[in-house]
C-alpha cells in the first residue's frame, strides 16, 4: 500500500511538471507574448518597443531556462535593460536588492507574480480558491445526497415507474450544460420578463456573504449536471446488488422490503458511487469555470479565465498546478478509498 | 401590422385544453409516485383464458390515468403543430409559424419513420432502435435537428430572415414583433422569436446554428474515434511500455481542465503561430493509417487484390488528407490550388482540432479497456493459433466484437462534442462573433439575461434538446444490443 501511494505519487509530480511546462510553452509562444506586452505596457506599442518591453524582461530568453526560474532549480533572471533599468526576477515591492533570494520558484515557495492581479500569485490563489471551496462544498452538500437517493429510489425496483421517472429525469439533467441550465434558471427565477424573482442572477455579492437569495441558482446550476450522472452510477450499482443472491435469501426468509433495501442492500451499493463521487471533481472544476463567469462570482474558475484571457503567464501556471493536483488526488483518493470500501479487493 | 401571439386563434380552443391536461397530468403523476410507497406493486395473473388480468378500482385508475394523460397532451400538441402547417399564415401565432416554417422537416421526419419502421427486421442494429420507444424519441430528436440544419443551409428554407441583417427599431424586440416596412401578411413579416440585442432574428439564427453544430459534431467526433482506436486497440492488446507511455500521455491531457486548454488552444495568436495546422496534420494522419492497417491485415494474403485496394483506397484518402491540412496563407501551404480539394476556414479548423484533441483521450481509455477484455476471449487465442498476426486479430477480431458499447459511446460523445462547441462559443473562442452557433449566441444573450431572456433562450433549449436526444439515442442502443 504504502509502495503504491508512492508511485501514485511520482506520477502526479511527473504529470504536473509536463503539464506546467506546456502551459509554459504554449503561454510563451512569440504572440502571446506580444499580447502580453501590448496589455501591461501600451496598446499602441511599435514591434520595436514591444521588442524591447520583453527582451528587458527576460521573455526572449531559452524557455527551458525561464522554465528552470520558475521552478526554482535555476537563479533568478538580473538584467541590465537597454533603458538603464536593472531587474531582477525575485525582486519585489519592499524588498532591497540585498535581501533578496538567489532562487525564487515554486520550490522556494514563490508562486510568482500576476501581472493582471499586481499581487502574489500564492496570494490570489488562496483567496479565489477559497471562494470556490464555499461553492463547490455547497455543490457537494446538495448533489451528493440528493444524488444517492435518486439513485437508489430508482434502482430498488428496477424497470418500475418511478424507476422510469427518475431514471428520465437523470438523463435530462446530464443532457443540460451549464451555461444551459444557469441561463433557464436566470430566466424563470431572477428575470423581470417572468418576474418570479426569487433569487439574485448574481453571486457577486456571495463572495463577503452567503444567502438563500445569492447562493442558490450557481449551487444548483452546477449541482444539476453532475447529479444525473452519479444518480445513473447509484442505479446501476443498487440494480446489481438487488439482483444479488443474498438479497435474494434475505427475502426468502421474509425479511421487509424497507429492511433489505436499508440494512442488506445499501451499503454494498454505495461503493461504486463513492468513486464515480471522487472523479467528478475534476467535471465539477469544469462547472465551476462556467458558473463563476455566469454568475460572476469571483473565485478560481473566474480567475483562470481571467488569467487566460490576459496571458498572465505565472498565474496561468499556479492556476495548472492546483487544478492537475486536485484532479490526481481526487483520482488517488477515490483508488484508495476503494479498497478501503470493497475489502474483496487488494492493491499488490 | 398587427403582433403575432404564441398561439392566435387557434389557441382559444386550444390553450384551455392543454392546461387541463397538463394540470391532470402532474397531478395523476403526484399521485400515482405516492402510491408506489404506500401500495404493494401489483402482480399481473394470468388468466384461465390466457389474458392477464390488470387492476381494477381506484387503485387501477391511479395506474392508468397518467399514460392516458399523457397521450392526450401528445395530442393536442399535435394538434398545435398541425394546425399551424394546414392555417394560413398568423392565425395560429408563433408556434403555428414556427410549424409551416418546419413543414420539410416534418415531411422529411416522417417519411424516415415510415420507411424506417416498415422495414425495421431488415436493418440490422438501426432497425431494432424502432422497438425501443427511448430510442425512438431519441432518433426522433436527432434527425429533427439533422433536417433542420440540412434544410435550413443547403435548402435555404427555414429560416425567415437572413441571420446577420439587422431591422431597425427591432432591437431586443419581444417574440411575435412584426417586421416594420413589411408588404403583406406573410412569411418573414414577423420577428418569431424575437429579435436579440443586434436586432437580428432569432428565430433565423438558431436555425441556422444548428448547421454549425450538425457540420462539426459528428465527423469531430468519428476523427476523435479514429485516433482512439488507432492507439487504444494496439495498447491494451501488446501492453507493456507502449501502454504505460500512451496512457501517460492520455492521462496528461485529461488531467488539464477542459476549459483552461481551450483558452491556450483556441486564441486567435495560437492560430497565428500555425500550432492548429501542425496538429491537424497529426490528427488527421490517423484515419489513413488506420485504412492502412486495416485493410492490410485483412488482404496480406493475396498481394495483388492487396496491392489494389490499399492503392486506391489509400490514394483517395491521402489526396484528401493533403488538401484538407494545405492551406494557402498558413505555415502548411504546398498544394497548388488546383489539386486542392477544399479549404477550412482556420476559425473552424482550430475549433475541430481541439474538439479531436479532447476526446481522443477518452476514446482511447475505452477502447484499450475494451481490448484488455477482449483479448483474453478464446476466439483471440484461436486465431494467435491459426498463426494470424497481430494487427489481423486486433483490427478484424476484438474491434468487431468490441462495436457495442463503442456505438453507444460515439452517440454519446457526439453529445458531449456539442456541449464542448457550446462551451468554446460560450467563452467567445474560435468561432468569429456573429456566427449563429448555439454556444456564441448563449454568450451574447446572457449579457442582458435579466430584462431580455428570449435571445439566450431558444439555443440553450435548442442545445438541450440535441444533447438530450443524443443521450436518449444511446440509451436506446446500449438497450437493445444488450438484448441479443
Amino acid at each position: 500500500m504504502g509502495l503504491f501511494v508512492l508511485r501514485r505519487f511520482g506520477v502526479i509530480i511527473l504529470t504536473a511538471l509536463s503539464l506546467t511546462f506546456i502551459v509554459f510553452i504554449l503561454t510563451n509562444l512569440e504572440p502571446n507574448l506580444e499580447k502580453l506586452a501590448k496589455t501591461q505596457g501600451n496598446a499602441r506599442m511599435t514591434d520595436e518597443q514591444v521588442f524591447t518591453w520583453l527582451d528587458n524582461r527576460g521573455y526572449y530568453r531559452a524557455d527551458i531556462i525561464k522554465y528552470g526560474e520558475w521552478l526554482g532549480v535555476l537563479p533568478g533572471y538580473v538584467i541590465d535593460g537597454s533603458d538603464g533599468e536593472t531587474r531582477y526576477r525575485c525582486l519585489r515591492p519592499g524588498m532591497t536588492v540585498d535581501e533578496m533570494p538567489r532562487f525564487c520558484g515554486i520550490l522556494q515557495g514563490d508562486w510568482g507574480f500576476s501581472t493582471v492581479f499586481k499581487e502574489d500569485v500564492s496570494v490570489i490563489v488562496v483567496t479565489r480558491l477559497s471562494q470556490t471551496a464555499k461553492l463547490m462544498g455547497w455543490v457537494m452538500l446538495v448533489m451528493v445526497p440528493s444524488a444517492l437517493v435518486i439513485g437508489v429510489l430508482a434502482g430498488m425496483r428496477e424497470g418500475s415507474k418511478l424507476d422510469r421517472t427518475l431514471s428520465t429525469a437523470s438523463i435530462v439533467t446530464t443532457a443540460t450544460p451549464e451555461y444551459v441550465s444557469g441561463v433557464i434558471f436566470i430566466t424563470v427565477f431572477a428575470s423581470s420578463a417572468v418576474g418570479l424573482k426569487w433569487f439574485n442572477g448574481s453571486a457577486t455579492s456571495a463572495m463577503e456573504d452567503i444567502t438563500f437569495l445569492n447562493f442558490t441558482l450557481p449551487v444548483l446550476t452546477v449541482a444539476l449536471y453532475g447529479m444525473g450522472y452519479i444518480a445513473r452510477m447509484t442505479r446501476a450499482s443498487m440494480t446489481e446488488v438487488m439482483t444479488a443472491q443474498y438479497i435474494r435469501t434475505a427475502r426468502l426468509k421474509g425479511v421487509s422490503f424497507r429492511n433489505i433495501v436499508i440494512k442488506h442492500a445499501l451499503r454494498n451499493a454505495l461503493i461504486a458511487p463513492f468513486t464515480v463521487i471522487m472523479l467528478q471533481f475534476p467535471w465539477l472544476l469544469n462547472g465551476v469555470v462556467i458558473v463563476e463567469t455566469l454568475f460572476n462570482f469571483k473565485g478560481f474558475g473566474w480567475t483562470l479565465v481571467q488569467a487566460a484571457g490576459n496571458n498572465d503567464i505565472e498565474m496561468l501556471l499556479g492556476v495548472s498546478v492546483v487544478s492537475v493536483f486536485v484532479v490526481l488526488t481526487t483520482q488517488l483518493i477515490s483508488d484508495i478509498g476503494y479498497v478501503f470500501l470493497n475489502p474483496r479487493i487488494r492493491i499488490s | 401590422m398587427d403582433n403575432l401571439t404564441w398561439t392566435g386563434s387557434l389557441g382559444t380552443v386550444l390553450n384551455p385544453a392543454l392546461t387541463a391536461a397538463a394540470a391532470l397530468f402532474a397531478i395523476a403523476v403526484v399521485l400515482q409516485i405516492a402510491t408506489l410507497f404506500v401500495v404493494e406493486p401489483f402482480r399481473a395473473q394470468t388468466l384461465p383464458d390466457g389474458r392477464l388480468s390488470r387492476r381494477g378500482g381506484v387503485l387501477g385508475l391511479i395506474e392508468r390515468a397518467p399514460q392516458y394523460l399523457l397521450w392526450a397532451l401528445i395530442l393536442i400538441v399535435l394538434g398545435y403543430l398541425v394546425g399551424g402547417m394546414v392555417a394560413p399564415y398568423g392565425v395560429a401565432g408563433i408556434l403555428g409559424a414556427i410549424s409551416k416554417q418546419l413543414t420539410p422537416v416534418w415531411i422529411a421526419l416522417a417519411a424516415t419513420f415510415v420507411v424506417s419502421i416498415a422495414y425495421k427486421r431488415k436493418l440490422g442494429l438501426y432497425g431494432k432502435l424502432f422497438d425501443s420507444t427511448v430510442g425512438m424519441i431519441g432518433f426522433g430528436i436527432v434527425m429533427f435537428w439533422v433536417y433542420t440544419a440540412f434544410f435550413s443551409s443547403v435548402g435555404g428554407m427555414i429560416a425567415t430572415h437572413d441571420p446577420l441583417s439587422q431591422v431597425s427599431g427591432l432591437k431586443n424586440k419581444l417574440p411575435g414583433t412584426a417586421v416594420p416596412d413589411a408588404a403583406d401578411f406573410a412569411v418573414g413579416a414577423h420577428y418569431l422569436l424575437g429579435g436579440d440585442n443586434l436586432a437580428r432574428d432569432v428565430f433565423s439564427r438558431m436555425v441556422l446554428g444548428s448547421w454549425e453544430v450538425v457540420k462539426i459534431a459528428p465527423l469531430a467526433t468519428m476523427f476523435a474515434f479514429m485516433v482512439g482506436i488507432t492507439l487504444g486497440v494496439p495498447a491494451g492488446y501488446y501492453g507493456g511500455k507502449l501502454d504505460t507511455v500512451l496512457s501517460f500521455l492520455a492521462n496528461l491531457i485529461l488531467a488539464f481542465p477542459v476549459i483552461l486548454l481551450f483558452y491556450l488552444l483556441v486564441t486567435p495568436e495560437i492560430v497565428l503561430t500555425g500550432i492548429p495546422s501542425y496538429m491537424a496534420a497529426v490528427l488527421f494522419v490517423f484515419p489513413v493509417l488506420f485504412a492502412l492497417v486495416f485493410l492490410n491485415a485483412r488482404f496480406r494474403t493475396d498481394p495483388k487484390k492487396r496491392n489494389l485496394i490499399v492503392a486506391v483506397v489509400i490514394g483517395a484518402m491521402a489526396w484528401a488528407y493533403l488538401s484538407l491540412i494545405s492551406q494557402p496563407g498558413t505555415v502548411m501551404s504546398f498544394l497548388p490550388g488546383a489539386v486542392d480539394l477544399f479549404n477550412i476556414p482556420p476559425g473552424i479548423l482550430v475549433v475541430f482540432v481541439s474538439v479531436v484533441f479532447v476526446n481522443s483521450p477518452t476514446v482511447f481509455r475505452i477502447v484499450r479497456g475494451l481490448t484488455l477484455d477482449l483479448s483474453t476471449r478464446d476466439y483471440v487465442a484461436a486465431a494467435q493459433t491459426r498463426g494470424e498476426g497481430p494487427w489481423y486479430i486486433m483490427l478484424w477480431e476484438i474491434l468487431p466484437n468490441a462495436r457495442g458499447p463503442l456505438i453507444v459511446d460515439f452517440c454519446l460523445r457526439i453529445g458531449y462534442t456539442t456541449i464542448l462547441l457550446g462551451t468554446l462559443g460560450f467563452f467567445g473562442l474560435g468561432l468569429p462573433p456573429e456566427s449563429p452557433d448555439w454556444g456564441s449566441t448563449i454568450n451574447e444573450g446572457r449579457k442582458l439575461l435579466s430584462i431580455y431572456p428570449h435571445p439566450a433562450l431558444p439555443p440553450a433549449l435548442a442545445l438541450l434538446s440535441l444533447v438530450l436526444g443524443l443521450n436518449l439515442l444511446a440509451d436506446g442502443l446500449r438497450e437493445e444490443s444488450l438484448r441479443d
